[in-house]
């Protein structure tokens, strides 16, 4: 089966249109979202009508592209808010976390190490459901006791924020300790030796070490707070970010305004996955 | 490794990064579970001690039934996407070299990349009553009408498998690529045939990618919402979608939790039995 084994002409041809199928398995929704994005219809089905740009660029009448939606615009500009905040907490916390892991030996490290990994074995919607019981109590406590009205921990953006958090930190935190591990740390040592504080030697000599993984690591982060719903369905208010406002046009039924968003989506992804890969690449 | 000066285990820097991991974990992780557990014991009218949310989920046959059949369908999909992916893997591993290699692994690694949303959106064209197969079927003469494909067991089933996909193959490629293909070669020259070589050498070999693969696939799946509602439509009896209900519909509260928590339940309990079975740490698996 490998290589340097001779197998019989037949198998070989069937295992190479094992994998094309499998590759038509992988693309083929894909590529019917992106195709659907210009058929001039007012559904994203057959009959084909022509080519169009209208679901990008129609400014009115009965097709508002995504340019002009401003409903979908609204909820990209919050989605990318949501994400860029997450992002900074998620990393800022990691790379502390990594840290912790490598360099301190205290008791009950591989405890806490377990506690770490947990929220990537809680499914999402439980998670939002925990953080969303948890603020409302807080908030309903305050309320009654304390007379104190704090909106941010009723469900909205504050709340989304939180829950992204929760278990992007666990994810970024896997990357950044997984480079930590291969820093030669003599390294620190000479610049200690040079004069400089251990701060300094951190700061100057082992966080430019770091920073494939911190760039790989806010890139994932960012694309898994931008693309999450499970969580973030559970804790929204009534601002909705863009995967909420997708889900809700999907099931009343779409125009291909979502093919068009869908397709700048993977332009979108299939360019960062591009950079994380060949940035990865570069620094191994 | 280092000659540095031993780490006293009580330092002014190491309770600095303690503190923001242990306010992450107790605040955002472990507090709001006990609340959920807290709640799902408490009626709320007298704030007393009650079993009475568990009860309802054993009485209430809709509540058990979608319990037993979204893990059910889970592991289906679990084993249908071991089944899938292993030959992938292992063409992947093991009979592409260097560069075509890299891009071949990338494939399957990108669409990944794209929201959920966005790909089973791509199968609701592809599957719905006015879409390409349906379509396609009919202009090829197999079917005189158009065909519903979505909304059934089968559809969910399919769109589970090809979320999961992605997190089968990487870790099944990660193991097949340490086994050295001399022991391959070896099972051949001592005169296996494919089958024996597979069974002996290979997916032996191959057994702790299986099971982080299987494990992270069964969660996902059992925890998956999107696939199930959109695919699967009214009567997809997904149990995320009761939590849902019971949540944000009802706002039962008490309800929402006590099956949230056994949700829980039944995942910790598959992921804790995958360990046991393979001996493998948890810490392992998933790092």
């Amino acid at each position: 089966m490998i290589p340097s084994i001779k197998q019989s002409s037949r198998f070989n041809a069937f295992y190479n249109s094992y994998m094309v199928a499998f590759f038509i398995f992988l693309a083929a929704p894909l590529i019917v979202v992106g195709v659907f994005a210009f058929n001039d219809s007012l559904f994203p089905s057959f009959p084909w009508q022509g080519f169009t740009t209208d679901w990008f660029f129609s400014s009115e009448g009965e097709k508002v592209g995504i340019f002009f939606d401003s409903e979908l615009l609204d909820s990209i500009g919050l989605s990318v808010g949501i994400a860029i905040v997450t992002t900074f907490l998620a990393i800022s916390v990691a790379c502390s976390n990594a840290f912790l892991f490598e360099r301190f030996n205290f008791p009950g490290k591989s405890f806490l190490y377990m506690l770490m990994l947990l929220p990537l074995v809680i499914p999402g919607v439980l998670l939002g459901v925990s953080i969303l019981v948890f603020s409302s109590e807080i908030a309903n406590y305050l309320e009654d006791y304390w007379f104190i009205d704090l909106e941010f921990l009723r469900p909205g953006l504050t709340l989304v924020v939180i829950g992204q958090f929760a278990f992007i930190t666990t994810i970024c935190t896997l990357i950044i300790s997984a480079r930590l591990k291969k820093f030669d740390r003599s390294l620190e040592e000479a610049a200690l030796n040079l004069g400089a504080s251990p701060l300094m030697a951190v700061f100057t000599v082992t966080v430019p070490f770091l920073k494939p993984a911190i760039v790989g690591a806010a890139i994932v982060s960012f694309l898994m707070s931008f693309e999450n719903f499970n969580t973030t369905f559970m804790l929204v208010g009534s601002d909705a970010p863009l995967t909420v406002a997708m889900f809700e046009r999907l099931r009343e039924g779409s125009t291909p305004v979502l093919n068009a968003i869908s397709l700048l989506l993977m332009l979108g992804s299939g360019v960062l996955a591009i950079i994380n890969m060949t940035m990865q690449k570069k620094s191994s | 490794m280092s000659s540095l000066p031993a780490t006293s285990p009580f330092k002014l820097g190491m309770w600095l990064l303690l503190a923001p991991l242990c306010l992450w974990l107790i605040l955002l992780i472990i507090l709001p579970h006990l609340e959920l557990l807290a709640f799902s014991f408490t009626d709320p009218e007298q704030g007393s001690f009650t079993f009475g949310f568990y009860q309802e989920f054993f009485l209430e046959p809709l509540y058990w039934r979608t319990f037993v059949r979204t893990a059910v369908m889970s592991i289906m999909a679990t084993i249908l996407t071991l089944l899938i992916a292993f030959p992938v893997a292992f063409y992947i591993a093991k009979m592409l070299k260097g560069r075509s290699k890299g891009i071949v692994f990338a494939m399957c690694l990108i669409p990944f990349w794209v929201s959920e949303l966005v790909r089973t959106f791509g199968w609701m064209i592809l599957l719905r009553e006015s879409g390409v197969i349906s379509n396609f079927l009919q202009w090829s003469g197999l079917s005189a009408g158009p065909v519903e494909l979505l909304y059934t067991d089968a559809t969910i089933m399919l769109g589970l498998v090809y979320t999961s996909m992605l997190f089968m193959v990487v870790p099944l490629v990660s193991t097949l690529d340490s086994l050295d293909d001399s022991y391959i070669e070896a099972g051949y020259d001592l005169g296996g045939t494919n089958w024996n070589v597979l069974r002996e050498i290979v997916i032996p070999h191959a057994i702790p990618g299986v099971v982080s693969g299987c494990i992270i696939v069964f969660m996902l799946s059992l925890g998956n919402y999107l696939t199930p509602v959109l695919l699967g439509g009214k009567d997809s009896l997904w149990f995320t979608e009761q939590i849902y209900t019971q949540f944000i519909t009802r706002f039962n509260w008490e309800q929402g939790s006590a099956f949230g928590l056994l949700l829980l339940l039944l995942s910790s309990l598959i992921v804790w039995a995958g360990l046991k079975v393979s001996r493998q740490s948890f810490a392992k698996t998933m790092g």
